[in-house]
């Protein structure tokens, strides 16, 4: 065995959790549910065919050779096999371990190790910097730049799929939630609490039926700021008061899934400090990918020595819903516009589940019952919405091959269900969707669009005092 | 590890990309969803065609290599596991439905397809294929047809083996071999169909089959009744036999299988009762609405304690699915699974789940039972720890006296999973001397370079337990015995 596969190999033996190695029964339950499976239907692509790998390399059966690692990396993350497993085998906890474990001992190469740490050390963390990256594109969309980019063949030095995404960005304002807040002169005041952190407080809009703590995320809020007004928006009408601590940092999702544990758990115990000053009822996430790690704190923490941030942890994470929960259950119900003229056809619309908002924080119906609840809105249930897009992270960068695989596979389903808008839970899906729209020349037919901004052009909202 | 020429005579049949010899695919074909058991292949194939599976098998059979049919590997009786190394053959890229003939009442396809695909094709076309392994989200339709598969409907409609009218099937010389058709009656000669289905690939691959499907019924209905008394729910499943009542399915759980299947799949079981009988009846709605009320009256005579009838079609689908998910979710309670087939005339129901409580308490493991309760097909399922090999060996001598115990009362040791590896040390108990002969001789007739799946079915046959403890049945017949001796004494 070569000594990078054996470092590696001895490093999977101490990190992989044995016990849920051991509790996978290989009953073969998770198949069916995995994207890659479906593709391949090889084995070693499924579920059970990667904790066997995974379990050979412990056992000593095979070294984790550079196809063990590709296979690893093939993995979406989507975790859609882990409702499917009646043993409860925890995979999202397995293929983290591994990929750790991974990131510890082999490094990257050096490209791929200069954008890993310039995004996951230098920007994500960092608000500031992400801002700065959110005026420069803002700038590079508005002046011209981007028009010139494209008319003028540059955009052509760049791979077809990176041309694609970048038709799919999003307009960019630079801005995030709070300025575009106070700059629009809605309702909010400042806070500061015994322990000096600073929050900024907004109203409900008529009785308060509870508080909220409001994560803003770090991409959301310089690419889909405005998706976070829209949240606010949305919740204020339903009752919550909302506080936005400003000491919240990104939530390390992306740090976690690359195996950066580390910086992950720096990055959560930051924000389990914020919100746990900020004395709120529920903590209200609007992308999927963020929610479903903030749902899970508590696993993050759990070997942390500080008992009361164990602790802390736990309540974070119980705190923790997504805004269609606290729309649909928790707040008062929201009031639909009526349809100018009831002769009007109505909106034919799907629904893309985020597989981290479905799988990890086991929410499917509530979105998919706002929407019904529109009487200008036919739901048209998306044929395997339930199958990841192919997002997945960075995943459609990294294993651009399978990703646009799933996504034309998807873009099949949409066409079937006649819909003109794709509603998504979660930025990175919601990119997907308009990068699959590009791709199936769809653009003046089908939009993609957040289920917080459509149900913000939906519902009844008065957005200044009573 | 095949030599170089074999290998590149083998992808030149299927294309590079289908042919398979990496760590990776090697361990990861190298178990199924049996425990305890893997052994690596030399090499993973993947046919796209009946052809394809003769040239392979023609040079397998040439270089004595091993050959083992595999599909989604989820059968729990080691059938998969490559003993010898050799090739594993994927019949999974063969998956097409080729013909739901509705005026001959069949289907024919390629053996990899998947079961629940099959199943709602089918039942789209208002047909109905009855057998249905818990497993059939994944298994394919030739696993079940090589294990003899069953399922929770085999009381009113039979199993598997009822249903295949026709296969093809490549033999161990690469010959293509056709039996039976779309004929409901055929008497020409042997009944080839017959052996082939539960061979588990010992004798043949299977590449096409061609199975009965009967009108689907209009209407279901489903009941659970729940007992504080095992006797109690056995006494249920002998009435509802004794009073001509065939109901599609008539499951049992005993009281460690209700709680681990509540806490998954969260619908409501009684946690604290000692046994509950889910029961579901179909047909036309009249019939079905008759024979639930006498089921209830049934139930409540023999002791039930509580009745709950599913007032919806979901409600009973729950109920179902929940109890599909049992297996599985017994296997939260320790790290391994063992899950068992012993299957006892459906008269003795009760005597062999107290025989296996029993038997847990005398080798001191946990033992749930749940299973097919008018069938007579039982599930224990041994929740064990692979890791603790002298618990392993108390779990196998558990089972070893179980198969004992269903064989004395007139038993197998499979009713539905097939021999695999797992009973072959039992077989000879089941088939006795005689019928291992004959079983072998076909085998050396049809294979006789013994490469079709090697190591299965045959083995050393274990030796039988000599009872320390006598069973209540034992005691019985002693019993008896000794009082027709003293009246023969009387009346000589």
């Amino acid at each position: 065995m070569s000594s990078t596969h054996e470092k590696l190999a001895q490093s999977l033996k101490l990190t992989l959790d044995e016990d849920q190695l051991t509790n996978c029964m290989r009953c073969g339950f998770c198949q069916t549910a995995c994207p890659t499976f479906l593709e391949t239907g090889l084995e070693a692509a499924s579920p059970r065919g990667r904790i066997a790998l995974m379990k050979a390399v412990v056992d000593g059966l095979m070294e984790p050779d550079e196809s063990f690692r590709s296979q690893m990396d093939l993995c979406l993350g989507c975790r859609a096999c882990e409702p499917a497993c009646p043993s409860d085998v925890k995979y999202g906890q397995l293929i983290e371990q591994t990929r750790a474990a991974i990131a510890a001992e082999k490094p990257y190469s050096l490209p791929v190790r200069v954008v890993r740490k310039t995004f996951l050390q230098g920007i994500f963390p960092h608000r500031g910097r992400l801002k700065l990256i959110g005026k420069t594109l803002s700038f590079y969309q508005k002046s011209g730049l981007q028009k010139f980019a494209r008319s003028s063949g540059a955009m052509k030095l760049f791979p077809d799929h990176l041309q694609q995404l970048e038709k799919a960005l999003p307009p960019v304002t630079g801005d995030g939630l709070e300025e575009l807040w106070s700059k629009a002169g809605l309702p909010y005041r400042r806070e500061t609490t015994d322990s000096g952190s600073r929050l900024m407080v907004i109203p409900a809009a008529g009785a308060k039926v509870g508080r909220v703590g409001m994560f803003r995320g770090c991409i959301m809020d310089v690419m889909f700021a405005s998706t976070n007004v829209n949240t606010v928006r949305l919740l204020r009408q339903a009752g919550f008061e909302i506080v936005i601590p400003e000491e919240q940092v990104c939530c390390g999702a992306l740090h976690a899934h690359a195996g950066e544990m580390g910086d992950a758990k720096q990055l959560a115990g930051q924000n389990i400090w914020a919100f746990g000053e900020a004395d709120v009822d529920y903590i209200a996430s609007n992308a999927g990918g963020c929610g479903a790690l903030l749902k899970e704190y508590d696993h993050l923490m759990h070997a942390e020595p500080d008992e009361r941030l164990q602790q802390a942890a736990i309540r974070f994470a119980d705190q923790v819903k997504d805004i269609s929960e606290l729309l649909h259950s928790l707040g008062r119900p929201l009031t639909p516009i009526q349809a100018e003229n009831p002769q009007n056809e109505a909106i034919t619309v799907t629904y893309q589940d985020s597989c981290h908002l479905r799988n990890v924080m086991r929410v499917q119906g509530e979105p998919r019952q706002l929407m019904e609840l529109l009487p200008a809105v036919q739901m048209c249930e998306l044929q395997g919405a339930e199958v990841c897009c192919g997002s997945a992270g960075i995943y459609n960068l990294t294993q651009t091959e399978m990703s646009t695989t799933l996504l034309d596979h998807k873009m099949e389903h949409v066409e079937a269900t006649g819909a003109k808008v794709i509603v998504t839970s979660n930025p990175g899906c919601l990119l997907q969707m308009k990068w699959g729209i590009e791709r199936a020349g769809k653009q003046n037919g089908v939009e993609a669009v957040h289920l917080v901004d459509f149900l913000a052009e939906q519902v009844l909202i008065e957005d200044k005092p009573d | 590890m095949l030599e170089s020429v074999i290998r590149e005579q083998l992808a030149a049949v299927v294309g590079g990309k289908w042919f398979k010899d990496d760590p990776e695919s090697l361990v990861s074909y190298s178990y199924d969803a049996t425990p305890l058991y893997q052994a690596m292949p030399d090499g993973v194939i993947f046919p796209g065609s009946t052809q394809e599976v003769s040239d392979i098998v023609k040079i397998c059979s040439k270089h004595r290599i091993p050959v083992i049919t595999r599909g989604a590997g989820s059968n729990l009786c080691g059938g998969t596991i490559p003993l010898q190394g050799g090739l594993i053959v994927v019949m999974t890229r063969m998956n097409k439905l080729l013909e739901i003939d509705a005026d001959n009442l069949t289907a024919t396809f390629q053996t990899g397809l998947n079961t629940k695909q099959f199943h709602l094709a089918v039942e789209q076309t208002g047909l109905f294929y009855p057998p249905d392994p818990s497993s059939m989200i994944i298994c394919t339709m030739g696993g079940n047809i090589a294990l003899g598969a069953g399922g929770l409907r085999g009381l009113k409609y039979g199993t598997t083996k009822d249903y295949v009218l026709g296969l093809e099937a490549v033999l161990p010389d690469g010959s293509i071999l056709r039996t039976g058709g779309k004929l409901v009656k055929d008497a020409a000669g042997y009944d080839l169909t017959r052996l082939l289905v539960g061979s588990g690939g010992t004798l043949a691959i299977l590449t096409e089959a061609t199975v009965k499907l009967i009108p689907k019924p209009s209407y279901r209905k489903a009941m659970v009744a729940v007992y504080d008394d095992l006797n109690a729910a056995a006494r249920t499943v002998s009435n509802i036999i004794a009073n001509h009542i065939f109901p599609c399915t008539l499951e049992f759980m005993d009281q460690p299988t209700l709680q681990v299947v509540e806490e998954f799949a969260k619908i409501g079981l009684p946690v604290h009762a000692k046994a509950m009988l889910a029961i579901e009846q179909d047909g036309n709605v009249d019939d079905v609405e008759r024979d639930l009320k006498k089921l209830e009256e049934i139930c409540l005579a023999s002791g039930a304690v509580q009745l709950n009838i599913a007032k919806t079609p979901e409600e009973g689908a729950k109920v179902m699915e929940a109890r599909r998910s049992a297996l599985a979710a017994l296997s939260r309670l320790r790290p391994t699974t063992i899950l068992e087939d012993a299957t006892v005339p459906r008269s003795k129901i009760a005597d062999m789940v107290l025989e296996v409580q029993r038997i847990a308490q005398k080798y001191d493991v946990q033992i749930c039972t749940f299973g097919h309760a008018g069938d007579g097909n039982l599930h224990p399922t041994a929740m064990t720890d692979a890791r603790d090999p002298e618990e392993i060996h108390r779990v196998e001598q558990a089972f070893a006296e179980i198969f004992e115990v269903a064989i004395a009362m007139g038993g197998t040791i499979t009713g539905e999973h097939g021999v695999g590896i797992v009973k072959a040390p039992y077989l000879e108990w089941k088939v006795g001397q005689a019928g291992i002969k004959m079983m072998k001789s076909i085998k050396d007739a049809i294979d006789p370079h013994q490469i079709m799946n090697p190591g299965k079915l045959f083995a050393e046959t274990r030796k039988r337990i000599v009872f320390q403890e006598r069973t209540e049945q034992a005691e019985r017949t002693e019993r008896d015995s000794a009082s027709d001796q003293d009246q023969k004494i009387e009346t000589s």
